[in-house]
């Protein structure tokens, strides 16, 4: 009974948050309902890094993770069916409260991460930062990004819909 | 981007001074429609509307797309929509990785304190 009583304000869903804060920066936020230390985890192991970061409704899933979480070590993430990859380079790691590394996948314009865990009272807020070498390189991301993934989002947006007017309208 | 912005006011406005121009935008809100039938419309040479779409494309207001030998125009959004709309885009993504991501911790959250009642047991 406690253990309910606990876990019910964590069922109050938590909010995303996207701003494009200058030309070239684009920030992203959201608290988590546990301790630093497990968000810092399941941003780092593999194992957990791969439950989530590829949502089942995007219709793709990761053929591989690889990560070796420390200063100058790279990480790579592998698509299937197609076979996109996302690799890059760990710039900062500060165990359980920072984490910075390099996106490399599309050469020179490829931005900076900077993803900080900041625990509050057994929750953990999260920011991530995404620092772009120029206004042109976020905004070709934007648009390149948009059309490249276009399909892939349909499906997301349509479930997305679906769920949003479940709740919101009734 | 304030300056990027200025100039397609400016050719928003430019595109929405003509009487005609304004009329395909109500045409193309209830539906799309290809530039004869707006030519049929608007009781116009097919040369003259397709100028007016021309200047309604310039400006971001109207996308068109070629299928076969028939022209099909329909309403577009202005860069600061399409901006407004990626970044809703990345937001859900992020949105929904994150909503995975909360299982995640709270999975671990909650194995973690059962294993450390455990350990005091």
């Amino acid at each position: 009974m406690d253990e309910k009583r606990e876990s019910d304000p964590t069922s109050v869903r938590n909010r995303t948050t996207v701003e494009r804060k200058s030309e070239r920066e684009l920030v992203v936020t959201r608290s988590f309902n546990g301790p630093a230390r497990i968000v810092f985890e399941a941003w780092t192991k593999p194992e957990l890094f791969t439950r989530w970061w590829v949502p089942k409704s995007m219709g793709m899933s990761l053929r591989s993770c690889e990560m070796d979480v420390r200063v100058g070590g790279k990480y790579r993430l592998e698509f299937e069916p197609d076979a996109m990859a996302f690799f890059g380079t760990y710039l900062e790691v500060t165990p359980h409260s920072r984490l910075v590394w390099t996106n490399e996948e599309s050469g020179e314009g490829g931005p900076v991460t900077t993803v900080t865990f900041e625990e509050q009272r057994g929750k953990t807020l999260l920011v991530m930062h995404e620092l772009y070498p120029s206004k042109e390189a976020l905004d070709a991301a934007g648009t390149g990004a948009a059309d490249a993934m276009v399909e892939t989002f349909a499906q997301l947006d349509d479930l997305l819909v679906t769920l949003g007017a479940g709740v919101g309208r009734s | 981007m304030v300056q990027y912005s200025r100039a397609r006011f400016d050719a928003s406005f430019a595109a929405l001074s003509d009487a005609t121009r304004r009329g395909v935008l109500e045409q193309l809100g209830r539906a799309d429609a290809s530039i004869t039938d707006l030519a049929d419309k608007f009781h116009m040479t097919l040369t003259g509307m397709k100028k007016h779409v021309g200047v309604l494309e310039q400006a971001g207001l109207v996308i068109t797309e070629k299928v076969g030998r028939v022209r099909t125009c329909r309403l577009g959004l202005s860069r600061l929509e399409e901006e407004a709309a990626w970044i809703e885009r990345y937001r859900r993504l992020w949105d929904a990785r994150f909503d995975e991501l909360d299982k995640v911790v709270e999975e671990l959250t909650r194995k973690e304190k059962v294993d450390g009642r455990k350990k005091r047991e």
